[in-house]
């Protein structure tokens, strides 16, 4: 199951992005290159763009009204804007963790089996394996093992998003995208969770947008920084952290701005 | 330094004393008119009340065929209204484009839930009646009701599914669920009860119009009771304005008792519209 650590193997790409919302350009000519099994952080004040462009990975996007993108978007060497790619496709091979925690007004177990029941999977005994697999990878198995009927509304705000992940993990993506997954949660859950991340990086690609620096800098492979829709600077986390190139990276880690 | 002066605290008072005698007398007037109503009807309502023809004589007339009337006409509108209206509330808040289109839509919408019921009558009479030739059957009275509670039944659908989080939609369209996975498999489910109560409310005004029903050949008499969608028939409200048209006094006793029957109707089925609410409020907690 685990996938060889290439490291080096491209598993995102974005030449010249360009995004609109109606007439307001959120994103400038923004071109990067993301590794597997590697944790990218995004990161930049409020209002940056790091949000909208993680959403274009995986065309959350495509239904706000008004917007409208240029460029390409590669995600393992195929384009995701082409008419031919199914989104839906898309969005189980990029899977996507929100802000706050959301959970369906559903069991644990229907949560994490959601992504598999609507592929029109009807195997059972396949779907309580992945669930059962899916909980053990967030480390929420033996929390909850013997309450997999209870809502998942019922459970804590570290629990759901856990739970969340899992629902992520069950349809078997290759890359998450996590939009400040941590936001929303304490200290504890906040640390059990980038404890998960850097486990997950083993098997998966992730990319992740954090206001918390220091949350960049713990769990980060490479970082971008965004500052009014453009991408400023993209490197190795410890040189954005430790000797950036521009003087807004600098500005903003050592909190003069932003 | 804030002070609080005895003149805003009278002002308060009598705030809150308008706001009691406003409540009062709203309350005290349906007390008194179901009292008296009750006072004088209630021993009329047997077995044999409700399961007699309309009768010359005030004693042996019952309320059977209009009660039949009501319910089939509850019935027919609620399968004709349920899918069109949740449709169009599904439309127009999932899938409607933002643009002069929806918002000409949208306004007459409104608009339409405040149209004097008996226009409906007459539009029911010239499309259902005359040129679809449905005639003075159940299917015409239950098609024009349909058009007037349309609009409540779309309203209430559309406030339903507003309330269900967009990060619930995010969250199953980012597992890969199309839009139509989405609707039927979250937003639906979360906002059912909603629609259903706005159903049902809506229901129980069609239940108690008379103007459209009237004018689309609802008749006063009808010796029967209707078996089809395309019998003639009658309904309660109109059965008890019958009644309390005739000079007997006998008569009134009747139309009292046929009123707290169809009273009866609407407060059971707004009942079961309160127990929906609260069931699925309990149930999804966002």
């Amino acid at each position: 199951m685990v996938k060889k650590m290439e490291g080096n193997k491209i598993m995102l790409e974005a030449n010249n992005i360009d995004v609109f919302y109606g007439d307001f350009q959120a994103i400038q000519g923004v071109s990067m290159k993301m590794k597997e099994n590697s944790v990218t952080a995004f990161i930049g004040p409020s209002g940056c763009g790091k949000s909208t462009f993680l959403r274009v990975l995986n065309r959350m996007n495509d239904y706000v009204d008004g917007f409208s993108l240029k460029g390409e978007i590669l995600i393992d060497g195929k384009k995701i804007y082409e008419k031919s790619v199914k989104v839906e496709e898309l969005r189980k091979q990029v899977g996507m963790v929100f802000q706050k925690p959301n959970p369906f007004p559903k069991s644990i177990f229907d949560n994490v089996a959601y992504g598999l029941r609507i592929q029109g999977i009807k195997d059972k005994e396949l779907i309580k394996e992945r669930v059962e697999t899916s909980l053990k990878q967030v480390a929420l198995w033996d929390e909850v093992k013997d309450e997999l009927k209870k809502s998942a509304l019922a459970l804590s705000g570290g629990q759901q998003q856990r739970v969340c992940i899992a629902r992520t993990l069950a349809v078997e993506p290759s890359v998450i995208l996590m939009d400040e997954p941590t936001s929303a949660l304490d200290p504890i859950s906040t640390s059990k969770i980038e404890k998960l991340i850097f486990e997950l990086k083993k098997q998966y690609t992730i990319v992740i947008v954090t206001h918390n620096m220091q949350q960049a800098a713990r769990i980060s492979d490479e970082t971008a920084f965004f500052y009014m829709g453009k991408l400023i600077e993209f490197d190795k986390t410890d040189k954005i952290f430790t000797n950036p190139s521009e003087e807004k990276t600098e500005n903003y880690i050592t909190g003069r701005f932003g | 330094m804030i002070k609080f002066s005895n003149k805003n605290r009278f002002k308060d008072k009598l705030f809150e004393v308008w706001g009691i005698i406003s409540t009062l007398i709203g309350i005290v007037l349906l007390v008194v008119f179901i009292g008296d109503i009750f006072v004088e009807g209630v021993t009329r309502i047997d077995g044999k009340f409700l399961k007699s023809l309309p009768s010359m004589f005030a004693e042996k007339a019952g309320v059977y065929p209009a009660l039949m009337g009501s319910l089939w006409i509850l019935f027919l509108t609620a399968i004709i209204a349920f899918p069109i209206g949740v449709g169009a509330g599904i439309y127009l808040e999932e899938y409607g484009k933002k643009n002069w289109l929806s918002s000409l839509l949208e306004i007459n919408i409104s608009n339409l839930a405040g149209v004097p019921s008996v226009i409906y009558g007459l539009l029911g009479l010239e499309i259902f009646v005359r040129i679809l030739g449905f005639g003075k059957s159940l299917l015409s009275g239950a098609m024009t009701l349909s058009l007037l509670v349309l609009p409540i039944v779309i309203v209430a659908t559309r406030e339903a599914i507003k309330a269900v989080p967009p990060s619930i939609r995010q969250a199953a369209y980012g597992l890969g669920a199309t839009k139509l996975q989405t609707i039927m498999t979250q937003v639906l489910p979360s906002s059912m009860g909603g629609i259903l109560t706005g159903v049902i409310l809506a229901l129980s005004r069609a239940i108690g119009e008379t103007a459209p029903v009237i004018v689309v050949g609802a008749a006063a008499y009808v010796g029967f009771a209707p078996e089809n969608p395309m019998d003639e028939y009658s309904v309660m409200p109109i059965q008890i304005f019958d009644w309390i048209s005739r000079p007997q006094e006998a008569f009134k006793v009747n139309a009292a008792a046929g009123i707290i029957v169809l009273l009866f109707i609407t407060i059971v089925m707004n009942g079961i519209a309160v127990y929906f609410r609260n069931k699925w409020q309990k149930k999804v907690k966002w």
